[in-house]
């Protein structure tokens, strides 16, 4: 698939209207800093890049992505915090963390390679739940519920990154995962990965081996998810506490991956800005401009009878809950998930058709219709 | 060099830490007496028979269009507020005698209506426009119907009424008011048999036998067999399955409404976070015995309520969750079945 130069014109836009924001920041009072939740953004692209390459490309469910992270967020805790032994510098750590996920990909994935879709789906998820108890209870080596800390910052070169120094870095690496899971995506092995999402007998057929690459996609998306836990340790100083990584964390990045676009790795790019511009900007700015307004007493309630009763009862509940715009988070992940595999399975963002589907190296958005229907809708 | 030793050092030291750890639970655990084991049992039993009753929930969905349907548990937290707001609103909790036993069966079936009527139209929103998409589409609809009911639940528990604390924290878990007296039915040596024990039994058992007339016997029963068996065929002779299928939520759901309500009075405390781990011991449960089959869920659901109460008494009860977990990946991995599932093929 050629890619046209005014494909790359506008990547290259995109690219550097992102970059420019903290530089923006500074001289426009915005009146609220954006460039703080756009790190948030970079770190959940990486874990649903991640996500992508096992549930997108390899259309195995997986439930449990956020254990990864966690993961990957206490071996770089471990291995750089001073009260550790190790002590190993901001690099060399990211490299032990990555290698260390993929390691728990492999454990995760080798014995459940015959498991089926659902039941993959629940293992996972059963996985993610022992990580999290195991790092709040082997509280003699992972400090518990208190986490580790404080971690180094990211460095380059020799110089600790800070503030917006930080903000380019990760937006580096967010790039370059990007450019791996693309250059991923159309190799032998990615081809592999979606034909067996496609038909595994098939594919098993035309000489892949469905087993190899299973486990390959299970290291991948882990190690990507242990980047993305090792990274936001570092620009936290801290592991945080085990109950950080939870259920929520893991739809959080499944939001990410089917609101974007299953198998698309632009889309999970846009499904990161969606979900956790959301959550993270849209939700907090919302309480920031309501917010002010004290809990209502419920007391009122005792003097008022019949319908100023009822009126006085639903207005006390809105002002006390309803108005707080953090307490729609759940419903918002929920209906993203319900109203996308209704309306619209194959994402904001659908991933390219292959080859044969587009030739004339387009959009190819009828091929990739296709894909992702067979994808969901057999 | 000297930083390499003290990095050996180090993981040295660490799994010895682990190790005495695990020693440790071993020796408490052969201390214990006789009595402690049969406390712990009859608690196991009893909760276990509680989540049998949630695990029908899963299973007769998952036997019917196979789907686990993730939004159970939610749906029974979602019970229990209802439960709740019913007893707050009409003070249940103050009648006696007679009227306090017809209070509580009152709020037993309105539960049980409610949750039934629920699980019907989470079924006709979230899950009948996808029966012909693929199992995981159907899965990921469930999992957000469940964040849904989460945050339904959380937005019920901030009503500004007494018993949920005025609303003043939405979030914060309640108290569930004890509508059955706290003195002991029985005592046996030093074991105790409360009156939530009896009433676990009072309930559980007369709606599992329901049940099983239901599916055996009745005309609705034998059409919700057959359209497990073959949606195809059975609509073919004539049979509504998506009428089927809506019983089938219904009813699933109804048991469920029962389960919360006992839950509730048994734990004493309800939490819009509840849901979760309601749902997956059942789910668990349903696993074990054999997903799809009636009585595997509810053996499951015992043998998952007793293996966690030992757990609790026996290791520690921060590790419960992880062996419940670990027996879930074990039977998914080595003998998805469950004990006495039939053994599936995949259709290719």
């Amino acid at each position: 698939m050629a890619i046209s130069s005014k494909r790359i014109t506008i990547n290259l836009m995109l690219i550097a209207v992102v970059a420019i924001i903290p530089v923006v920041e500074k001289y426009v009072p915005l009146g609220w800093h954006i460039s703080d939740p756009m790190t948030d953004v970079f770190v959940y692209a990486i874990l649903g890049l991640g996500l992508n390459i096992l549930t997108g490309f390899t259309g195995l469910l997986n439930l449990g992505v956020a254990a990864f992270a966690a993961i990957g967020a206490y071996v770089f805790a471990i291995s750089t915090c001073e009260i550790y032994p190790f002590q190993l510098g901001f690099w060399s750590a990211l490299g032990l963390t990555m290698a260390a996920g993929a390691l728990a990909g492999f454990a995760l994935g080798a014995p459940t390679l015959r498991v089926r879709g659902d039941y993959l789906a629940i293992v996972t998820l059963g996985f993610g739940e022992i990580v999290k108890d195991v790092l709040v209870n082997m509280d003699s080596i992972t400090k518990g519920t208190q986490g580790i800390n404080p971690l180094p910052p990211p460095t380059l070169f020799g110089t600790e990154l800070s503030g917006n120094g930080q903000y380019w870095l990760f937006m580096g690496i967010v790039l370059v995962v990007v450019a791996g899971a693309r250059r991923l995506e159309r190799s032998r092995i990615g081809r592999g990965w979606i034909s067996i999402r496609e038909d595994e007998l098939a594919s098993r057929a035309m000489g892949i081996r469905p087993d190899h690459a299973k486990m390959l996609a299970f290291a991948t998306c882990a190690s990507l998810a242990a980047l993305a836990g090792a990274l936001t340790a570092s620009r936290l100083s801290s592991s945080g506490e085990p109950g950080n990584y939870d259920f929520q964390i893991s739809i959080l990045a499944l939001c990410i991956v089917i609101v974007g676009g299953l198998g698309s790795v632009r889309g999970v790019l846009l499904g990161a800005l969606v979900m956790v511009g959301m959550n993270s900007i849209v939700l907090v700015k919302l309480t920031e401009l309501i917010g002010g307004s004290d809990a209502a007493p419920a007391s009122a309630l005792a003097d008022a009878h019949g319908v100023q009763w009822a009126l006085l009862f639903i207005k006390t509940w809105a002002q006390n809950v309803l108005m707080s715009p953090t307490n729609w988070k759940f419903l918002v992940f929920g209906l993203a998930l319900v109203l996308m595999m209704i309306f619209r399975p194959e994402g904001m963002l659908p991933a390219r058709g292959t080859k044969e589907d587009a030739p004339d190296g387009d959009d190819g958005a009828s091929g990739a219709t296709a894909v992702a229907n067979k994808e969901l809708r057999p | 060099m000297q930083r390499t030793v003290a990095a050996a050092e180090f993981l040295a030291a660490s799994a010895l830490s682990q190790a005495d750890a695990v020693g440790a639970f071993a020796r408490d655990g052969l201390l214990s007496s006789q009595e402690v084991f049969t406390q712990q049992l009859v608690t196991g039993l009893s909760n276990g028979m509680i989540i049998a009753l949630i695990a029908i929930g899963y299973t007769m969905v998952y036997g019917i269009i196979e789907l686990i349907n993730f939004a159970h548990g939610d749906l029974c937290m979602l019970g229990a507020y209802f439960a709740l707001t019913v007893v707050g609103a009409l003070g249940v909790d103050h009648w006696v005698g007679a009227g306090g036993l017809m209070g509580l069966v009152m709020v037993l079936v309105g539960t049980a209506a409610f949750c039934g009527s629920l699980n019907w139209s989470i079924n006709r929103l979230a899950y009948r426009p996808l029966r012909k998409a693929s199992k995981l589409s159907l899965l990921v609809s469930a999992i957000g119907a469940s964040f849904i009911l989460v945050n339904l639940g959380l937005f019920w528990g901030g009503l500004p009424m007494d018993v949920f604390a005025n609303g003043t924290s939405s979030a914060a878990p309640k108290a569930f008011p004890a509508l059955v007296s706290a003195a002991p039915a029985a005592q046996i040596g030093d074991v105790i048999y409360s009156r939530t024990d009896l009433l676990v039994l009072c309930v559980t058992l007369p709606l599992m036998v329901a049940l099983t007339y239901l599916v055996r016997f009745t005309k609705l029963g034998k059409a919700m067999r057959a359209v497990a068996q073959n949606p195809t065929g059975a609509s073919l002779m004539g049979i509504d399955v998506e009428r089927v299928i809506g019983a089938t939520f219904f009813i699933g759901g109804s048991l469920g409404g029962f389960a919360t309500v006992v839950y509730s009075l048994y734990n004493q405390t309800v939490s819009f976070q509840m849901g979760y781990r309601m749902g997956m011991d059942a789910f668990i449960a349903a696993v074990l015995g054999g997903i799809g089959n009636l009585p595997g869920a509810v053996l499951g659901g015992i043998l998952i309520g007793v293996i966690r109460s030992m757990s609790d008494g026996y290791l520690e009860a921060r590790w419960t969750n992880t062996v419940v977990f670990g027996i879930l990946i074990l039977i998914l991995v080595f003998r998805p079945s469950g004990l006495l599932g039939a053994k599936l093929r995949e259709k290719v």
